[in-house]
C-alpha cells in the first residue's frame, strides 16, 4: 500500500483530478486574465459548439486527416512487415532504417518537411525536373491538409511495421503448414492464417493510430499553423488557439471533452471492425 | 527458402528504406551547405561543406539555455519515473492488498485520456501553484510554476503507462524469492531493493528509454507553460527559428540535428530493448 501511495497521489493529483477540473471548466465561462474565478453556465459551452462553423471544420479536417492516413499507414506497414518476416541478411538494417522517423520528434521531422515542401524545396525540384509547374504546397487550401497527411504516413511506417512484425511472430508456423496441405493458395492463408492470428495487433495499432492521428498538433503548428484559411485547424489547434490567445478556457474545455468522445468513437469503430474480420 | 526468392523482397525494402531516409540525407546536406547557395536534390555531397549552420543557430535560437533546461527536465524525470511508478508497478504484481485491482485500473484508465483534455486545467494548476513564482499560499498573485523548470517537470514525473509495464514485468517474476527473504527476516522494502530491482534491469532501461523521448520530444507542454527564453525547451527553440520572418533552412536543418541527436544516440543504444519491449507492451496493451 505504501509502495503505491506516491505514484497513486501523482496520478490523482495531476492525472486524474485535471480530468474532473476539465469537465468543471466546460460547463463554465473562464477568463484567466479577468479577475474573476470560473462561471458556472451549463451546458451552454456545447450548446455554442453546434452552432460554430469553425469548431464543425476542425472536426471535419480531423476526421479526413484520420481517414486518409489511417489506410496508407496500416496496409503499407502491413506490406512491409510481411517482407521483413524472414531472415535474410540486412533485414535488422531494414527494420531500424524505417524506424528512425518513429524516434525523431514530430517537431523536428516536420521542420525537415517544412523545407521538403517549401518553395525551392525537393519536392519542387523533382516536379521541376519533369518539367512540371511548381506548387505551394503548404499555402494551398486544398493541397496543405494532404501535404501533412503524406508526412504522417511516412512518419509512422516504421513503428506500426515493427508492431505488426512482432505480432505477424505470434502467428504459428504449423498453421501455415496445414493450411498447404488443404490446398489453401497465398491469398487464402492470408485471409485464413495471417489476418486472424494478427488481429489483437492489428485492433492495437489501428486503435493508437487513430489516438494519436486524431490529436494531431505539433505538424500542424510547424506546418501550416493552421492555414491556409482554416483548411488545416484540426481540434487540437483550435482548442489551442482558443485556450492560450483568446483566453476561452471554459469553451476550450468543452471542445476537448467532444474531442474525447471523438476519438473514443472512432476507436470503438476501429476495433469492431478489425474484430469482425474473423475469417 | 532460396535467395533467387530474396531478391525481389530485399529490392522493395530497399527502395522503401530509400524513401524512408531521403529526407534525413536532405537535412544532413542543407545542415552542411553554405547558406544561400543552392541545394539540389540530386546530388549528397555539398560542394564546400560548413559548419557555419550550427554556429548560426547556437547563437540565435537560445540552444544553449533549450538544452540545459530539456537536460534538466529529462533527467530528473527519468529519474522519478525509474523509481516511484517501478515500485508501483512491483506492488501491485506481488503485494496486493483490499482493492489494488480498482486502484490499478483507476490509474491505468488515465492512459486513454487525450492529452488535451488534462492541458488547460494543468496550465491554471501550474499558474495557480501555492507559494510558487510570487504565488500566495492559495496560488494567487504571481504566476506559479509558469515559465519555470519546475512548471515543465509537472506533468512527467509518473507515466501511467511505466505503472502497467512494471506490474507486467513483476508479475512475470517468480514470488518464491521474495518468500524466501520475508522468511530470513527481510523488510518488504529491502526485499524490493536487493531481490526484484536487480533482477529488473531490462524494465529500467526500457522505462529510462520511454521516459527519455517522451520528455525529450515533448511540444505541447512547453510551448503553453513556457514563455520566455528562462524555461525553453529544444523542441520550443527549433520550433521558434522556424517562425522567424525569414527562414534560414540550413541553420535550421543543423539546430534539428542538434535537437534530435540525444534520442537517436539513446535509441540506437538501446535498440534491440526499445524495439522488444515495444512490440511486447504492444501485444499486452
Amino acid at each position: 500500500m505504501l509502495f503505491v501511495l506516491p505514484a497513486a497521489l501523482y496520478v490523482v493529483i495531476f492525472q486524474l483530478g485535471p480530468v474532473l477540473y476539465g469537465l468543471v471548466l466546460s460547463f463554465s465561462e473562464y477568463s484567466p486574465i479577468k479577475r474573476s474565478g470560473p462561471e458556472f453556465i451549463g451546458l451552454d459551452n456545447y450548446r455554442a459548439l453546434l452552432d460554430d462553423p469553425e469548431f464543425g471544420r476542425a472536426l471535419l479536417v480531423t476526421g479526413r486527416y484520420v481517414l486518409q492516413v489511417l489506410p496508407f499507414t496500416v496496409v503499407i506497414a502491413l506490406v512491409l512487415a510481411m517482407l521483413c518476416n524472414r531472415s535474410f541478411r540486412g533485414v535488422g538494417f531494414f527494420r531500424t532504417a524505417m524506424y528512425v522517423p518513429h524516434i525523431v520528434s514530430l517537431t523536428a521531422v516536420s521542420m525537415i518537411w517544412l523545407w521538403i515542401y517549401s518553395d525551392n524545396g525537393v519536392v519542387n525540384e523533382l516536379l521541376g525536373l519533369f518539367g512540371l509547374p511548381e506548387q505551394r504546397w503548404l499555402a494551398d487550401e486544398d493541397a496543405a491538409l494532404n501535404a501533412a497527411s503524406a508526412m504522417r504516413v511516412w512518419k509512422a511506417l516504421g513503428s506500426n511495421m515493427v508492431l505488426l512484425l512482432a505480432g505477424l511472430q505470434t502467428v504459428p508456423r504449423d498453421l501455415y503448414e496445414a493450411a498447404r496441405v488443404d490446398g489453401a493458395n497465398a491469398w487464402r492463408q492470408f485471409l485464413a492464417v495471417t489476418l486472424p492470428g494478427l488481429r489483437p495487433m492489428l485492433t492495437y495499432v489501428l486503435a493508437m493510430d487513430i489516438i494519436y492521428l486524431a490529436q494531431g498538433f505539433s505538424e500542424i503548428f510547424v506546418l501550416t499553423q493552421g492555414g491556409p484559411y482554416g483548411s488545416t485547424t484540426t481540434v487540437n489547434y483550435l482548442i489551442y488557439t482558443e485556450a492560450f490567445q483568446y483566453n476561452q478556457m471554459g469553451s476550450a474545455s468543452a471542445m476537448a471533452f467532444v474531442l474525447f468522445a471523438f476519438i473514443a468513437g472512432l476507436s470503438v469503430i476501429a476495433i469492431r471492425f478489425s474484430q469482425g474480420r474473423k475469417a | 527458402m532460396t535467395s533467387s526468392r530474396t531478391w525481389p523482397r530485399v529490392l522493395v525494402l530497399a527502395l522503401v528504406t530509400g524513401v524512408v531516409l531521403l529526407p534525413f540525407l536532405w537535412m544532413l546536406r542543407l545542415a552542411f551547405t553554405p547558406e544561400g547557395e543552392a541545394v539540389s536534390g540530386v546530388g549528397f555531397l555539398p560542394d564546400d561543406p560548413t559548419l557555419d549552420n550550427f554556429a548560426t543557430a547556437v547563437q540565435t535560437a537560445d540552444l544553449g539555455q533549450a538544452f540545459a533546461n530539456s537536460t534538466i527536465v529529462t533527467v530528473v524525470a527519468v529519474a522519478v519515473n525509474c523509481v516511484v511508478p517501478v515500485i508501483a508497478g512491483y506492488a501491485f504484481a506481488h503485494l496486493p492488498f483490499p482493492g489494488s485491482k480498482v486502484a490499478f485500473y483507476a490509474l491505468i484508465s488515465t492512459v486513454a485520456i487525450p492529452v488535451s483534455v488534462t492541458l488547460i486545467p494543468l496550465f491554471l494548476m501550474a499558474k495557480n501553484f501555492p507559494l510558487a513564482g510570487g504565488n500566495d499560499l492559495l496560488g494567487r498573485g504571481g504566476s506559479g510554476l509558469l515559465d519555470s523548470v519546475g512548471g515543465l517537470l509537472l506533468p512527467y514525473l509518473v507515466g501511467t503507462m511505466n505503472i502497467f509495464l512494471s506490474r507486467q514485468y513483476f508479475a512475470g517474476l517468480d514470488k518464491g524469492f521474495g518468500e524466501a527473504a520475508r522468511i530470513d527476516g527481510a523488510g518488504e522494502l529491502r526485499i524490493f531493493f536487493s531481490v526484484y530491482l536487480p533482477l529488473a534491469r531490462p524494465l529500467l532501461a526500457l522505462v529510462a528509454v520511454f521516459s527519455f523521448t517522451g520528455v525529450w520530444d515533448d511540444f505541447l507542454w512547453p510551448l503553453v507553460t513556457s514563455t520566455s527564453a528562462r524555461s525553453t525547451t529544444v523542441q520550443l527553440a527549433i520550433t521558434t527559428f522556424a517562425s522567424s520572418g525569414d527562414v534560414k533552412y540550413g541553420a535550421l536543418m543543423a539546430a534539428t540535428i542538434l535537437v534530435s541527436l540525444p534520442v537517436m544516440v539513446v535509441f540506437l543504444l538501446n535498440q534491440r530493448s526499445f524495439i522488444a519491449g515495444l512490440s511486447e507492451g504492444g501485444i499486452k496493451g
